[in-house]
């Protein structure tokens, strides 16, 4: 097990290294004068020249990637170039209003889907898994503004019950809902999708499992069957999904949030690339990779704990 | 579908093939394929899914080349006088903010992303057949590093990859396309590498290897031909999220630019108008809807039939 944990984590931040390289490498180095973006194209080349040069940007390649990563993990992240804020306030702020979009999505639709997933696998192959299994792979194609807009439409314009562009929630349970329930929905029905997919495709492969049948025919009633030996095996895998799902998510709160005009980390990125804004772009990406591979190092852990062969696997 | 070569009789086929022999053999192969493709046919046709799924991208795809023949009015005439004018009957689907025929704006919409999300999958189609191929066939060193690499990559939201590249490059529907092709690239790589490392143990193979045939011979006229059915399916799974994710570019503002119909487009720009012009947003987006649904469904009909 201790072996296990050491091998993923230090896989994880080679991965995170090449990340980093990667972000800067694509942000830095593709075309794209920064001084020029900021001061408009009236401005002369001197006065370009002067800015690129306050904001350090013609130096060499190597000393910038080597300034910025180490400025980054002492928690120096610089300024924005575009709204002269401290970069590291303005990003983890917006972190923690996504993580509160998010987390709202993932609470409610997981334990949903894993139900309709474990359903549709106990129904194989009549009427009611071909339903569910259609309607997630149609959610899953269905882009986030697509229904987003669907959902609006309805909801927020005709109906009137919820609010055009969703704010940070107050603690009050009834603001939760009114504010991220509509934004949320786009994300939960392309999760649901995945995880109820995977859910069913863990589920069906157990129940055809040799364990299964033996229990089946040692007469154990079919509730506990599908309790102690299904079920158990057959989330396991599930677990990974919904971690993988975090990447994902990422990328749909950056539509999300645009339609919804939510001040979080996907807007964020989105307004810093449009704006050239490096400091503010290079720190979100970064942090998202992070943020990313935390949940994938948890969901291996919990994978460990849960799974014995895991654990005691040398 | 591929032959199944643990039939002893195909086996024998392949490895006695003498030059002479070649010629018997290759007509042997066309008429499985053949009669391989008649029975995919029918079952495709046996799943209700595929065939709706089938008829509405038939029907966009129609649409996206022949929209000029019935579109009421032309999607890009201002009429000043007509502005935010609801559904009615001169204008089915209402005006947008500058009095263009939504109807006729969601009619040609259909064009651009079918231009777009096709060209970007055949390129993500092509690079990951060529890459997974010399990965899965060599293996080594080479396999390692850019298995590493796909990884890392994978690691990434594409929509994050896409608005980053995009905010570098500038925005045009070219470098949409180039954005999604490489970012498939290595998806469909790995898919294509895991069929190799199955195909490459054949005898076929080795008979190859042993009629002295080069790595490229081998790669891409022998064990191509016999990976298609994977690759079809990824190709359809790949066009899916091609559409998904061009639509999601334009909708950002890093695809196309005004005055295109691209639907993506036409919901961003009609946002502002939510509360008082919903049909501005709800048509394109209905039209998208139905056409991305649509694919999915035959690609998850093509898949069952190739996993059979």
């Amino acid at each position: 097990m201790r072996r296990f944990l050491l091998t993923r984590l230090a896989l994880t931040i080679v991965t995170l290294v090449l990340v980093s390289i990667l972000v800067f490498g694509v942000a830095e180095v593709l075309p794209g004068d920064v001084g020029r973006t900021i001061l408009g194209p009236f401005a002369s080349n001197e006065q370009v020249a002067r800015l690129n040069h306050e904001l350090g940007v013609d130096r060499p390649l190597l000393v910038r990637y080597v300034d910025w990563i180490s400025g980054f993990v002492r928690g120096d992240w610089g300024e924005s170039a575009l709204l002269n804020v401290p970069v590291r306030p303005l990003v983890l702020d917006r972190l923690a209003n996504s993580l509160i979009l998010g987390a709202f999505a993932l609470v409610l639709i997981v334990p949903f889907s894993i139900f309709m997933g474990v359903i549709a696998a106990l129904k194989y192959g009549r009427a009611t898994d071909r339903v569910i299994s259609v309607t997630g792979l149609s959610l899953i194609a269905l882009p986030e503004f697509v229904a987003g807009v669907l959902l609006l439409v309805v909801f927020a314009v005709k109906l009137g019950w919820f609010p055009v562009s969703s704010s940070v929630p107050s603690a009050n349970p009834v603001d939760i809902f009114r504010q991220l329930l509509l934004p949320s929905i786009p994300l939960m029905l392309v999760l649901f999708g995945y995880i109820s997919r995977m859910a069913r495709a863990g589920t069906v492969e157990v129940l055809q499992s040799d364990y299964t049948r033996t229990a089946m025919l040692k007469g154990l009633p079919r509730r506990t069957v599908i309790w102690r030996h299904v079920l158990r095996n057959s989330l396991l895998p599930t677990i990974s999904v919904v971690s993988v799902q975090i990447g994902y998510l990422v990328g749909g709160l950056v539509v999300v949030e645009k339609l919804f005009n939510y001040p979080g980390v996907g807007k964020l990125v989105l307004d810093s690339a449009i704006g050239h804004d490096l400091p503010v772009l290079e720190a979100t990406v970064l942090m998202i990779a992070v943020l990313y591979m935390v949940s994938n190092l948890v969901a291996d852990l919990l994978y460990g704990i849960l799974n014995p062969r895991v654990r005691f696997a040398r | 579908m591929v032959v199944d070569r643990s039939d002893p009789t195909s086996a024998l086929t392949v490895t006695d093939a003498a030059p002479g022999v070649a010629g018997l053999q290759g007509e042997f192969a066309r008429l499985g394929r053949r009669g391989r493709a008649a029975l995919f046919g029918r079952a495709l046709l046996g799943s209700k899914a595929f065939l709706v799924g089938a008829v509405i991208v038939v029907w966009w795809i129609f649409d996206a080349i022949f929209w000029r023949l019935f579109v009421p009015y032309e999607p890009t005439a201002v009429d000043p006088g007509a502005t935010l004018a609801g559904p009615s009957r001169s204008h089915l689907f209402g005006t947008d903010d500058l009095g263009r025929d939504v109807f006729s704006r969601v009619l040609a919409g259909a064009t651009s992303v079918l231009t777009v999300a096709p060209a970007a999958t055949a390129l993500g189609i092509a690079g990951g057949i060529t890459v997974g191929l010399v990965t899965g066939y060599y293996r080594g060193i080479v396999d390692n590093v850019l298995m590493r690499l796909v990884d890392a990559a994978l690691a990434f939201p594409l929509i994050i990859i896409a608005v980053l590249v995009l905010s570098v490059l500038g925005q045009s529907t070219w470098n949409v396309v180039v954005v999604i092709g490489i970012v498939f690239t290595p998806l469909v790589a790995r898919t294509v590498r895991s069929a190799v490392l199955a195909e490459r143990e054949h005898e076929y193979v080795a008979a190859a290897k042993l009629r002295g045939e080069s790595g490229l011979y081998i790669m891409f006229a022998e064990i191509l031909p016999n990976i298609s059915g994977p690759i079809a399916v990824e190709a359809t799974v790949r066009l899916g999220y091609a559409i998904f994710t061009a639509a999601t570019l334009s909708f950002l503002g890093l695809g196309l630019q005004p005055p295109s119909p691209d639907w993506g487009l036409s919901v961003a720009s009609g946002l502002a108008f939510l509360q008082i012009a919903p049909w501005m947003v709800l048509f394109p987006a209905l039209a998208l809807a139905t056409l991305v649904v649509a694919v999915n469904l035959v690609a998850d009909g093509l898949k069952q039939v190739v996993e059979e």
